[in-house]
C-alpha cells in the first residue's frame, strides 16, 4: 500500500517572498498582490513565469490568475478553504511533483483585505476583470460567452450551421437509447436550425440542458481495487490545465490550446496508449461546438475536420467511434458542471452496464471536459484491463 | 423598473485605460522588452516568453478587425435584443470584448474579419465604454 513516508523530503521550497510591503496598499488590486508576490518569489528562486508549470491559489480562481499572468500550467490546485489553503497547496504540490504532474509549482496568495480593491471573487463585481472588460457588453450566461469563438472558427475552417447541428442530432440518437435521458425524441438538422436562436450561431438545440442531479466516485489503490463488488475502472492517464476566465482572453479561437498542448499529451503520455486504442469518447457537450474543438485538439481528426466528421454521423450509434453515449449534456442531463456525468458514463460502459447502448469489446474510454468557457480543461483515460 | 446595465469600476492598474476612454482615446499598454501590445492592463507583460515589467502606456489607433462575435437574442435584462457581443482584434494586436453598433445584426451584415473602428460611448460623466462599428 502506498505510504506518505515515501514522500518525506522529496519536494522542497526553493523560492519564497512576500509583497514589497504589507499593511495599507490601496494602490494594489487583489490580482496585483498575487502577481507581485509571484514575481518576487520567482526572483528569489532565480526563475521566471515561463519556468512555472503548476499553479495553486485561493481567493481568486486559478483560471483568473493564470489569465492575468499569461501562463498555461499542467497542474492546477484551486483548493480554497480559507486561511490554511496555502498549507494544503504545499501538501498537494508534494504529491503532484512526486507524481510527475508538475516540475515547478507556484503557490500564490494576494488579498486586499483592508482596502478591498478589485475584490469580487468568482461571481462578479464591477472591479473584477470580468466586471470591467466583459460584463458591460451584455454577456449573459454561458450561451453568450462559450459561443464567442465559433464565428472565427467558422471563418477559418468553413464549419457550417448544419455541421454544428449534426452534433446535436448524433447525441440525441444516443439519448434515445438511454431511459434516463431528459430528451429522447430523435431530431433532425432542420429541427436544430428551426429552434429558437439563443446567441447566433447557437440555437436552442445547440445548447445543453439545465437540470438537477449529481454523481459521486470512490477511488482506491491498485492493491485494494479487486476487493470490491464491481470490476475496477482503472485511471490510466490524466491531464489538467487552466488558461483564462474571460472568453475575450482565450488565446486561440480556432483551437482548444490547453487540450492540444497540455491535457491531451499529458493523458496519452501517462496512459501510454495510442489514439487508436480509444474505444469510446465522452466529450463534454456544453454546446454543439465543444465536441468539435475537443476532437481536433485531442488529435482524433485533423484541425477543421471534426465538423464534417460529426455530420457523417461517425460518432452516432453504429458509427466508427462512439461519442457521448449517454446522450450528453445536450440531451441526457446537464446540472451546470456536467463533467461528473461524463465520467459516470465512461465507468458504466467500461463495466458493461450500459444496457441498450453498450459498446461491445470496450476496453478504453477517454473523458474530456472544459470548465467555464474553455477556461479550464481536463482529460482522463480510463480502462477496464 | 429598468435594470441597470453593469458598469465597470476601475482598479489602480486600469485607471489610465478608463481615463483615456473618457478623453476619447484608446490607451493600452506596450511591453518595451518584446515590443508587443497587450490587453487588459496590468503592470507587466502577460505574453508567454516575456513577462517583463518594463511596460508603457500608448495611444492606439482604435481600428481593428471583427475577430468573432455572437448575436444575442436572449438578452441580459438591461439590454435590448438582438445585440452583438464581439471580440475585436485591434490592429496593434490585442483582442478586446465590445459591442458592435449596427442596426440590423445578422450573419450577413457582420462578416468575420470586417474592419471596425472605435466609437466612444459616453455612458455617464464617469464612464465611457469602447464600442465599435463597421467601416
Amino acid at each position: 500500500m502506498p505510504d506518505s513516508r515515501t514522500l518525506r523530503r522529496k519536494v522542497a521550497i526553493v523560492g519564497a517572498a512576500e509583497t514589497d510591503t504589507v499593511g495599507h496598499l490601496p494602490s494594489h488590486s487583489t490580482l496585483m498582490l498575487h502577481a507581485e508576490s509571484a514575481f518576487n518569489a520567482l526572483a528569489d528562486a532565480g526563475l521566471t513565469l515561463d519556468d512555472v508549470d503548476g499553479i495553486a491559489t485561493a481567493g481568486v480562481s486559478p483560471a483568473q490568475l493564470t489569465e492575468y499572468l499569461g501562463i498555461m500550467p499542467r497542474y492546477v490546485d484551486g483548493t480554497s478553504v480559507g486561511g490554511c489553503s496555502f498549507l494544503i497547496h504545499v501538501s498537494h504540490a508534494v504529491a503532484a511533483i512526486a507524481a510527475g504532474y508538475a516540475d515547478v509549482v507556484l503557490v500564490t496568495h494576494g488579498e486586499s483585505g483592508r482596502s478591498r480593491v478589485g475584490v469580487g471573487g468568482f461571481g462578479g463585481g464591477a472591479s473584477t476583470v470580468g466586471g470591467q472588460f466583459e460584463s458591460p457588453f451584455g454577456v449573459f450566461g454561458p450561451p453568450s460567452m462559450f459561443s464567442v469563438p465559433i464565428v472565427h472558427y467558422m471563418k477559418k475552417y468553413g464549419l457550417t450551421e448544419e455541421q454544428l447541428a449534426a452534433v446535436s442530432v448524433s447525441t440525441r440518437q444516443w439519448a434515445s437509447l438511454n431511459p434516463r435521458a431528459m430528451m429522447r425524441d430523435p431530431i433532425t438538422v432542420d429541427d436544430v436550425l428551426n429552434s429558437r436562436v439563443i446567441a447566433w450561431p447557437l440555437h436552442l438545440l445547440n445548447c445543453c440542458l439545465v437540470t438537477d442531479g449529481g454523481g459521486a466516485l470512490v477511488l482506491v489503490s491498485e492493491e485494494r481495487a479487486k476487493d470490491f463488488p464491481k470490476p475496477p475502472v482503472w485511471v490510466l492517464g490524466r491531464g489538467e490545465s487552466v488558461q483564462h476566465t474571460n472568453i475575450s482572453q482565450m488565446w486561440d479561437y480556432a483551437e482548444w490550446t490547453a487540450a492540444a498542448k497540455v491535457t491531451g499529451p499529458e493523458a496519452f503520455h501517462m496512459a501510454d496508449v495510442d489514439r487508436s486504442a480509444i474505444d469510446h469518447l465522452m466529450l463534454y457537450d456544453a454546446f454543439s461546438h465543444t465536441p468539435i474543438y475537443a476532437m481536433e485538439a485531442l488529435g482524433f481528426t485533423n484541425p477543421g475536420e471534426a465538423g464534417p466528421w460529426f455530420a457523417e454521423m461517425r460518432g452516432a450509434p453504429g458509427g466508427a467511434l462512439p461519442v457521448n453515449t449517454n446522450g450528453g449534456g445536450l440531451s441526457y442531463t446537464h446540472t451546470g458542471m456536467y463533467g461528473m456525468f461524463a465520467i459516470q458514463e465512461a465507468v458504466r460502459q467500461l463495466r458493461k452496464e450500459a444496457a441498450g447502448r453498450q459498446i461491445n469489446d470496450i476496453e478504453t474510454s477517454l473523458v474530456h471536459a472544459p470548465g467555464g468557457w474553455f477556461s479550464a480543461t481536463s482529460t482522463l483515460i480510463l480502462g477496464n484491463r | 423598473m429598468n435594470p441597470q446595465k453593469p458598469l465597470p469600476q476601475a482598479t489602480p492598474e486600469t485607471e489610465e485605460y478608463w481615463a483615456g476612454l473618457q478623453r476619447g482615446e484608446l490607451r493600452i499598454q506596450r511591453c518595451r522588452a518584446c515590443n508587443r501590445h497587450y490587453f487588459y492592463p496590468r503592470p507587466f507583460c502577460p505574453h508567454p516568453g516575456c513577462h517583463s515589467r518594463d511596460v508603457e502606456w500608448t495611444t492606439v489607433s482604435g481600428r481593428g478587425k471583427l475577430h468573432s462575435y455572437v448575436i444575442a437574442h436572449r438578452a441580459h435584462p438591461a439590454f435590448q435584443s438582438p445585440y452583438v457581443i464581439a471580440v475585436v482584434a485591434l490592429d496593434e494586436g490585442p483582442k478586446m470584448m465590445t459591442n458592435i453598433l449596427i442596426d440590423n445584426p445578422t450573419p450577413e451584415t457582420l462578416p468575420a474579419d470586417a474592419p471596425v473602428e472605435i466609437v466612444y460611448d459616453q455612458v455617464n460623466d464617469k464612464v465611457t465604454l469602447p464600442k465599435f462599428r463597421l467601416v
